[in-house]
């Protein structure tokens, strides 16, 4: 592909697999809501084991959409919001592309009436 | 400016704008149905698109090439998913070479357009789709707005080399 490297390729690959899960997609959107939440508090939510969890979160990890840091015996989830900016940051584009749509279909709407209908 | 809504989640890669307009649903429609009409609205500011082709038909297709300021080019194509008038077009969405023939090594992306009457006239949702992080963001770089600018030289190379 032109625009990515491969390092970045490889990164996506992570992303995506880690997005691919519904419980996962969970943790990911609450860690990213500022939830800052424990792996057992997790196991408990997602009535499943500790080990299951630990697992999801470590593909979370390693696609760097979240971290996990330790408060006494408690490892703590939280999220890494960089990950969603960079689609954050190409949806604001798509939405500036459609404004101008938007605004020239004005133009088009007034300056061309006349509609055959379907 | 007729968007009343825009919603964009990065989640699940996918934009949905939705925009009222003082006119009937029919005429929306036609809108979208003449390519002379679409042309004057699809491509971004200052960078006007030219339908060669727009079967508009299911499983027909449409191709279209944007031209810039300085002159630079950027050729897509539809594929018609479904058509239901005056009500819902959905397409794919992809880059093509010059002659629009589509580039099967770019990704692509699929949009829903659905029209409904509302009391002063008509409201149009559309929702764009995403394959994944990877393909939104080589499509909005090399596809779309300021991106397309700075991507011209990257989009010149790949159009030469097809």
């Amino acid at each position: 592909m032109v625009v990515s490297s491969t390092a970045t390729h490889n990164e996506l690959d992570r992303l995506f697999r880690a997005l691919a899960d519904r419980t996962r997609r969970d943790i990911v959107a609450r860690a990213l809501a500022g939830e800052e939440v424990s792996v057992s508090t997790l196991a408990a939510r997602y009535r499943m084991s500790f080990a299951a969890v630990q697992k999801h979160v470590a593909v979370l990890e390693r696609a760097k959409l979240v971290s996990k840091f330790a408060v006494g015996r408690e490892r703590i989830v939280r999220g890494e919001p960089e990950r969603l900016a960079r689609a954050r940051a190409a949806l604001v584009q798509l939405e500036a592309l459609w404004l101008d749509r938007f605004k020239q279909l004005d133009a088009v709407l007034l300056t061309s009436p006349t509609a055959k209908g379907e | 400016m007729p968007i009343t809504s825009v919603t964009s989640d990065p989640q699940s890669l996918s934009l949905i704008v939705i925009g009222e307009y003082p006119v009937p649903v029919e005429r929306l429609w036609e809108a979208y149905k003449d390519p002379r009409q679409l042309e004057r609205f699809w491509g971004p500011e200052g960078w006007p698109a030219r339908f060669t082709r727009h079967d508009f038909t299911v499983g027909g297709q449409s191709h279209y090439t944007m031209t810039g300021p300085d002159g630079a080019q950027s050729s897509g194509w539809w594929r018609f998913l479904a058509i239901e008038p005056p009500r819902l077009i959905e397409i794919e969405d992809g880059f093509a070479a010059p002659d629009g023939s589509p580039n099967t090594s770019m990704p692509t992306m699929r949009m829903t357009f659905t029209f409904e009457p509302v009391g002063t006239g008509s409201r149009f949702r559309g929702v764009t789709r995403f394959q994944s992080l990877d393909s939104m963001e080589q499509l909005v770089k090399m596809g779309m707005v300021e991106g397309l600018r700075s991507a011209m030289g990257q989009l010149d190379a790949v159009l030469a080399d097809l």
